[in-house]
């Protein structure tokens, strides 16, 4: 009896093993071979063949790979620096406005219609400084660099004073419901209640246009493969070896001489520019940007999702934002008013069950193997 | 009261630690010299390990004065600063870190906080590469230094995190209690590492209430009794003043 067990257990062992070590790998042709498949797909593939992807499908899978990043932030912050933050819709949020201000420039230069928004503030004219955002490029380079300056400004503050874990996840909390309420001002003028919406085109494509939407969608793609193989590279450095010392004992750290809070720092802000440029991809993807972007459930459903696939492996992250949000999109169609309840009682069965999340457990599994 | 001398690694004056009104040191003063092995021992509560506080930062005294080397006060630095100065300190219970392989643990320490750009290439200089295999070699865990450091013993654990002190090569070594909770066997092992700590550019001290172990390896002892210095001397001295005798046996 104890060696069929045995047997048995050590088959599993071994499977978790190779599982874990070259899904790590394999995910990135995996994600490439996905980003090559989306034209291919809508384009070469006949309707008729269950192998075809319509456009709505395409884009979910874009808007799936947006949170799969965002995940892949937090995982960064949260799995391996110990730092939960409940509030990085702010900075999926930061992307996608200074995205949508580029977008309605676009829009307004082409049509010369004031957005319904600004007409009704009265103001006059299209603001000013918003025509720094007229090129793509130059909007990029500024989101990263206003989003880390964001994150670094508030990292400083609170990591120098040592304000950890649940204090952290708090104030982060209260700090992405305090942008949500600011942006429902009208006065604000990012839209307020509505928010940002009628995009025409991006860096010369039309918005609506089939190829563009692919487009997005394969850059979503690759820009996870970009994260992941940074993150990875990042977190198997012995830089990324001192943000988990840090997170496990960081007055040890200090002791050894470690200034901690920048170690944190730069994880922060890293973190924070993933999340950023997700948001930028996320909103011409949904064609429309409003507060609950930064809505405390949207970064407290991240936490979930990271929670659910392990968090600490990065792999597990982007596999539990995929997955859940697959079935959220496929739920909320079919039985909308069950999905609360599936997600609640999912991510209970995971916590309860695995401990950290399927891939953790899958790792850690992994890891016994090979001892 | 002490006058400090040219081999004066700490010099503690007039120190007063309180807190929330609790008087955990009262007016101490002390000098932790270059060259011996100190021990510093007190029932519970005496502030031994407020004084360690002190020293590397942890704690802000309410007065006094701490100085490395007569000139550097340690009381207006934080524990970066201090442990960057060469204060290493072991604690009371093991705390290594257990996420990470043995080796990883000890290059963690030799870069004490410094070099990002070679952290993110994960690179070492080959001198520093050196020091760890020497390290690894004299705290017993060279055939092991891929291992988790999660699956080492208790003993392993207070020799592996004496082993990140010693990489970083510091100037004053501070051991919190290095044999509690440890075998016959691995004690002996333990004096054996700490009786090689000593140079002459270094000052160890040693927290400990296993009198057999201190009379081992201290050189000198002091004695702390509610949070002031009782008596300091040889082992042999302290042994035989009655005032020791009464803390200890008194109670």
């Amino acid at each position: 009896m104890t060696t069929l067990f045995d047997t048995a257990r050590r088959r599993n062992w071994a499977l978790s093993a190779f599982l874990s070590k070259w899904m790590e790998i394999g995910i990135v042709p995996v994600l490439i071979l996905i980003a090559l498949y989306l034209p291919f797909a809508y384009f070469a593939i006949p309707e008729a063949s269950v192998l075809h992807m319509s456009l709505f499908g395409i884009n979910l899978i874009g808007q799936i790979m947006c949170f799969a990043l965002l995940a892949l932030a937090l995982d960064l912050v949260w799995g391996y620096a110990g730092m939960l933050s409940l509030g990085h819709g702010i900075f999926f949020g930061i992307g996608g406005y200074l995205m949508a201000i580029y977008l309605l420039n676009g829009a307004y230069a082409e049509t010369r219609v004031l957005p319904d928004f600004i007409q009704y503030m009265g103001t006059g004219g299209f603001p000013a400084v918003w025509k720094i955002f007229s090129r793509l490029d130059v909007t990029v380079a500024i989101t990263i660099v206003f989003t880390a300056l964001v994150a670094g400004a508030f990292g400083f503050v609170t990591f120098r004073s040592r304000i950890n874990g649940v204090y952290l996840s708090i104030i982060t909390q209260a700090l992405t419901y305090a942008l949500m309420l600011l942006l429902f001002i009208n006065d604000v003028g990012l839209g307020g209640n509505n928010g940002m919406t009628g995009f025409t085109s991006i860096a010369g494509h039309r918005i609506a246009d089939v190829s563009t939407q692919i487009g997005l969608a394969v850059g979503s793609c690759l820009l996870l493969v970009i994260a992941y193989v940074g993150a990875r590279y990042l977190v198997r450095s012995s830089l990324g070896r001192a943000l988990v010392a840090v997170r496990d004992d960081e007055a040890r750290m200090r002791f050894l001489g470690y200034r901690t809070y920048t170690l944190k720092l730069i994880a922060w802000c890293l973190s924070a520019v993933i999340a950023a440029l997700a948001g930028m991809l996320y909103v011409p993807q949904v064609g429309i940007v409003n507060p609950t972007i930064v809505s405390p459930q949207l970064s407290v459903e991240i936490a979930v999702w990271v929670a659910i696939g392990g968090r600490g492996t990065l792999i597990g992250a982007i596999a539990g934002a995929i997955l859940v949000n697959g079935l959220k999109f496929w739920l909320t169609s079919q039985l909308p008013e069950v999905w609360p309840f599936v997600l609640a009682g999912v991510t209970l069965v995971i916590v309860v069950a695995f401990g950290n999340g399927v891939w953790g457990s899958l790792k850690a599994a992994g890891e016994e193997a090979n001892r | 009261m002490s006058v400090a001398t040219s081999n004066t690694a700490i010099y503690v004056s007039g120190l007063n630690v309180r807190f929330a009104g609790f008087a955990a040191i009262t007016n101490l003063s002390m000098e932790l010299r270059y060259g011996e092995i100190r021990a510093i021992i007190g029932p519970n509560g005496a502030g031994k390990t407020t004084l360690m506080d002190v020293i590397t930062g942890k704690t802000r005294p309410a007065s006094g004065d701490v100085f490395l080397d007569r000139h550097t006060n340690l009381a207006v630095l934080d524990e970066t600063s201090i442990a960057r100065l060469g204060i290493g300190r072991k604690f009371q219970k093991p705390s290594v870190f257990e996420a990470l392989p043995v080796r990883e643990n000890l290059e963690l320490a030799i870069r004490n906080g410094r070099g990002y750009a070679d952290m993110m290439r994960s690179r070492l200089k080959s001198e520093q590469n050196r020091r760890i295999d020497e390290v690894l070699e004299m705290i017993g865990l060279a055939a092991i230094g891929r291992r988790s450091a999660s699956t080492l013993s208790h003993g392993q654990k207070q020799w592996l995190e004496i082993g990140m002190l010693l990489v970083a090569n510091p100037r004053v070594i501070l051991l919190d209690e290095p044999v509690a909770g440890m075998t016959d066997h691995e004690t002996a092992r333990t004096v054996e590492l700490i009786a090689s700590l000593k140079s002459p550019e270094r000052a160890v001290v040693v927290i400990e209430h296993d009198m057999d172990f201190v009379g081992q390896i201290a050189d000198l002892v002091s004695v702390l009794h509610d949070g002031q210095l009782l008596g300091e001397g040889s082992m042999e001295k302290v042994r035989n003043d009655p005032r020791v005798i009464q803390v200890y046996l008194g109670r």
